[in-house]
């Protein structure tokens, strides 16, 4: 009885969420559900764009086109895998809770936090989607003097800039670029960083000496001011712009990673560990990356965050990524001009960065609130 | 006391010399001709070949790059900036004007944020789960996240376009000549309200967060418990012990923000064409005038080693736990 | 009478769920006994001290059960009858040497500030007797000792120091929580020591919370053992160790080596863990860990019943005969 109902639970799962809703798990069934019915909506709306995104040689159409495929595949697929998956435990006895289960269910009581990932997430899928969704071309620039600053309208949901460009499509396209900056900064960040400390604290010394004295000298540039002074020096494009919020931001990860290995070296279970004969790197590995993964990770949170307000606030002053290509900063500073007659050229680029900003933040606080182990009370008993 | 201080400005020196060494070559990785560091492109293409190379010889740029280097360390140790090429001024100059602008904004919001965010961290603290609460926690959140910028234009918006309460940029209004010295004052203070109150208001909302799980983590300190057990009123508990420590690393913080008080208002500057260090900085980084650039680089490296000291000396004071010869011992 | 408690009930309100660290808790100290409440680490034995002097900290609190001191009922007093109950009524002392001593304030300012909030000198009065008293506590030299900072003295100081700050007020009753766990074993006598000469100069009663049996032999004259939240077996101290009942308490006492069992006595451990108390089942919380238990002790916990000349909380108590 038990065994016909998960077949029919994992055939019905090639709709993806439907097996998990059958299977009595709500909330995965309902965001697979919910995803899948998105993406589709989003496929039959734009369906001629779509075939043309498929067939076109500009890159970020035929990005978009195939991420729409790949995302309703994947989601068939897990749906699949995960009741599958599930179906074979369904005989096992619960599970302790691990650590990290508990920070699961601490954060998803967050709803704040758990709404902002629901934000962030819509954000950039608007903004990988963005040739397909985009109601007009954000830089078709005709009939200048009667469409220049209109009034946001049904046809031009933020109205019109100076040049008579939609500002909503302006703003679809910006989001690609303040997004994937403000993401591929940060990794960038982290990686060098974390290999950074890594290196240093690993060998120690005066390896480690000579290390940290440099990223004093990186530390002691205020980080605002050292970009504008290599944007000052290198020509700003994306590729740079990245480079450069990436290279003034990665001493912090540095010296705490570099830390978390110091101190793991002075533990004596390295000693142990050593004495039966495991290989130095391995110990290291296995022991840090639980115990470093949640603070970097809630830095990370909030360094993304950071990364879009440089950008944005370089944009703004005009020396980020120049009009024009659309950056949500480069667009509130045109908007400034207009402040008086136009004033949502300036509101609405500003509007969605103030809100992905927040949700960036209110993620991260959520991520520290749900990993922050509650030593406090514990003291007590 | 002196003796450590000195002491650490001796230890910095090296630190200093990195600092100059890094923003000398950061400039010159630049793509391009030197030649662009001290004149621009277009000009050079104006002008006569041996003109052009008259001043490469004046500017020792015919030289090799380290000996070029050397020449710069010891026109800064000397205070030279060298010129502004846009300008044709001493860089020195330039600075000198620029800087009391800049103050008058940072020190004025630096105490904004200080009053406001320190007294709003301590009652949400005290008061936490209450409506106040959370409504600072979310507030200061909101405010500390959003750009900058578009805060203080739509402040602009608001409060200037619409309301006209407040002028929307400038130090000082056009008929400033023409009022009377107590007029002027105010005319001034009014100029100063929108950009203080939109700088201060951001860094309130940092400080109130900080201050506010700082304060929490010391309310449930052992020793928070004991004075209450010991029978204290709650305020004494919560002013004389809790407080008195949340405040510690405060102090550190505030040291710290020594770079801020010259370099944090540059964004604000160019909103409200103040003209400061930052509105200074921006444009010259704009111009590539590289000789600004690298001076005000400079000072405000400079200024974070100095504030880090500061903050050291100022936790040795604050904290009895932690001495000067630890400090010293833990570099 | 001077302390009596009554279904004395602590919780915590955690996102994970109810912690009930004390789960109705009655017991009585007269004026002048010494008191030990003994237990294992994380059975909610300090939670109970708190509770007595209403500081237990968010997200915990008093749910239920009355604590009435000198006339006084702690769980429902005002701020202004608490604050004459804490200090001078009930003092305590807290287990880590320092933690409760405020690290940015000197030694002879904390106890200067108790004894003029409670018993009204000037400051200079305040601070002479400080000095006063941290000579009383052994400590050479009170008048350096008073401009110290806590983390200037060593852990057997501080402790003492604290011991200082707690009966400053002279207090009817102190209790000390875990006064030696975390100090080196010849200074662990010097303070045990302190504390009985403290009780009989001042007249005290003292309630000692500790896990280590051997403190109890020596100072008290009755026991409570506490497991999970709650009390399980309570008596004259002498008569407990010499005849535990509670299956919980004869494990504690077996896994305790003793002068004159000789070599050939085993020390035996209890098996399992303590349990979680979040997540408490129904019925006797010891069960898991029982060698009497079976499936008569997992509807109700088990009341404090009379047993042999003390009390025990254990349904298969009455039926075994002991040795």
């Amino acid at each position: 009885m038990l065994d016909s109902g998960l077949t029919h639970a994992t055939r019905w799962a090639l709709l993806p969420g439907a097996g998990h809703l059958l299977l009595g798990r709500r909330q995965r069934g309902v965001h697979l559900l919910a995803y899948t019915v998105l993406v589709l909506g989003v496929l039959a709306w734009r369906w001629d764009r779509f075939v043309h995104a498929l067939t076109s040689t500009a890159l970020d159409q035929w990005v978009a086109a195939l991420f729409l495929v790949a995302s309703i595949a994947g989601a068939v697929w897990f749906s699949v895998w995960d009741v599958r998956r599930l179906a074979r435990q369904a005989g096992e006895p619960t599970r302790g809770k691990s650590p990290m289960r508990i920070a699961m269910r601490r954060f998803r009581a967050n709803s704040l936090a758990v709404a902002s990932v629901y934000v962030i997430v819509l954000m950039y899928l608007v903004a990988i989607l963005a040739p397909l969704l985009a109601p007009h071309d954000p830089s078709s620039i005709e009939h200048v003097m009667e469409t220049r600053y209109l009034a946001p309208s049904w046809s031009h949901l933020m109205g019109t800039d100076e040049f008579g460009r939609d500002l909503l499509s302006r703003a679809i396209y910006g989001a690609r670029v303040s997004l994937s900056i403000g993401l591929l900064a940060m990794v960038v960040a982290k990686l060098i960083g974390t290999t950074y400390g890594a290196i240093a604290g690993y060998f120690g010394g005066w390896v480690d000496n000579v290390m940290m004295r440099a990223v004093d000298v990186v530390i002691a540039f205020p980080t605002f001011y050292l970009m504008l002074m290599l944007v000052g020096v290198f020509e700003a494009n994306i590729v740079v712009l990245v480079l450069i919020l990436g290279l003034t931001a990665w001493p912090g990860t540095a010296r705490f990673i570099r830390g978390e290995f110091l101190s793991l070296r002075e533990q004596e279970f390295i000693e142990s560990a050593r004495s039966i004969g495991l290989p130095a790197p391995a110990i290291i590995l296995r022991h840090l990356i639980p115990s470093a993964l949640s603070p970097v990770l809630v830095s990370a949170a909030f360094s993304v965050a950071g990364m879009i307000g440089a950008e944005a606030g370089l944009s703004f002053l005009g020396l980020g990524i120049r009009p024009p290509t659309p950056s949500w900063g480069n667009m509130v500073s045109a908007g400034q001009d207009a402040l008086l007659v136009a004033w949502w050229v300036a509101f609405f680029p500003g509007a969605l960065l103030a809100t992905v900003l927040i949700a960036f933040s209110l993620l991260a606080d959520g991520l520290r609130d749900a990993l922050d182990p509650k030593a406090l009370m514990r003291r007590y008993l | 006391m002196i003796r450590y201080i000195l002491k650490r400005l001796l230890q910095s020196i090296p630190l200093l010399l990195g600092i100059l060494t890094a923003t000398f070559f950061m400039i010159h990785l630049a793509p391009g001709d030197p030649m662009d560091m001290y004149l621009e492109p277009q000009r050079q293409r104006q002008m006569d070949p041996e003109v052009i190379e008259l001043i490469r010889k004046r500017y020792g740029l015919d030289q090799p790059v380290y000996v070029q280097y050397v020449k710069w360390v010891a026109n800064v140790a000397r205070g030279d900036f060298g010129e502004s090429f846009r300008y044709r001024r001493p860089v020195r100059g330039m600075l000198a004007e620029a800087i009391p602008y800049t103050l008058q904004l940072t020190v004025l919001a630096l105490l904004l944020d200080a009053l406001v965010g320190i007294a709003l961290g301590i009652i949400s603290a005290v008061k936490q789960y209450s409506a106040l609460d959370k409504a600072v926690t979310l507030g200061s959140l909101i405010v500390y996240a959003i750009p900058g910028f578009w805060l203080a234009l739509m402040l602009v918006l608001v409060f200037s376009v619409q309301l006209n309460w407040f002028p929307t940029s400038q130090t000082r209004s056009m008929d400033y000549d023409l009022l009377s010295g107590g007029q002027q004052v105010l005319d001034r203070l009014w100029h100063l309200v929108l950009p203080v109150f939109v700088m201060g208001v951001a860094s309130a909302a940092g400080t109130a967060r900080y201050m506010r799980n700082r304060l929490l983590e010391v309310l449930n300190e052992e020793y928070v418990v004991a004075a209450r057990a010991r029978g204290f009123p709650e305020r004494t508990v919560i002013v004389k012990h809790a407080v008195r420590n949340a405040l510690i690393p405060i102090v550190t913080i505030y040291g710290l923000s020594l770079p801020f008080l010259l370099g944090g208002a540059t964004i604000i500057e160019s909103i409200f064409a103040w003209p400061g260090m930052g509105r200074l900085t921006v444009e010259a980084v704009g111009a590539r005038d590289y000789p600004i650039i690298m001076a005000t680089t400079m000072i405000a490296a400079t200024l974070t080693v100095l504030g880090n000291l500061l903050a050291d000396v100022a936790l040795t004071v604050v904290d009895p736990r932690v001495s000067l010869e630890g400090k010293a011992r833990a570099r | 009478m001077l302390l009596e408690v009554r279904d004395l009930a602590a919780y915590f309100f955690l996102d994970e769920g109810v912690l009930k660290a004390v789960d109705g808790l009655s017991f009585d100290v007269e004026a002048g006994e010494t008191v030990a409440l003994v237990g294992e680490s994380g059975c909610g034995k300090t939670i109970v001290a708190l509770s007595l002097l209403g500081v237990v900290p968010s997200p915990g609190r008093v749910v239920g059960g009355s604590v009435r001191f000198d006339g006084v009922d702690v769980v429902r007093a005002s701020p202004a009858e608490l604050r004459r109950v804490r200090g001078a009524g009930i003092g305590i002392v807290f287990q880590e040497p320092g933690a409760a001593l405020n690290p940015v304030h000197t030694v002879g300012r904390q106890i200067a500030d108790v004894v003029q909030l409670h018993r009204g000198l000037t400051k200079h009065e305040a601070d002479a007797e400080a000095v006063r008293l941290l000579g009383e506590m052994e400590i050479p030299e009170p008048e350096k000792r008073a401009k110290a900072y806590p983390h200037e003295l060593s852990g057997g100081m501080r402790q003492r120091a604290t011991i200082a700050v707690a009966v400053s007020a002279r207090p009817r009753l102190l209790i000390a929580d875990e006064p030696t766990t975390a100090l080196d074993v010849t200074i662990q006598r010097e303070i045990l020591d302190l504390l009985g000469r403290l009780q009989r100069d001042f007249g005290m009663s003292l309630l000692i919370i500790t896990h280590d049996i051997g403190v109890v032999e020596e100072m008290a004259r009755r026991v409570m053992v506490m497991y999970a939240g709650k009390l399980v077996e309570v008596g004259d101290a002498e008569r407990v160790f010499r005849d535990p009942r509670h299956p919980y308490t004869r494990g504690l006492l077996g896994s305790v080596p003793r002068l004159g069992g000789g070599r050939k006595t085993p020390l035996v451990g209890i098996s399992g863990v303590v349990p979680d108390l979040l997540d408490l089942p129904p019925g006797c919380s010891f069960l898991p860990r029982c060698p009497l238990g079976d499936a008569s002790c997992t509807a109700v916990f088990p009341p404090l019943e009379p047993v042999a000349g003390r009390l025990c909380a254990c349904y298969k108590v009455h039926d075994a005969i002991t040795t």
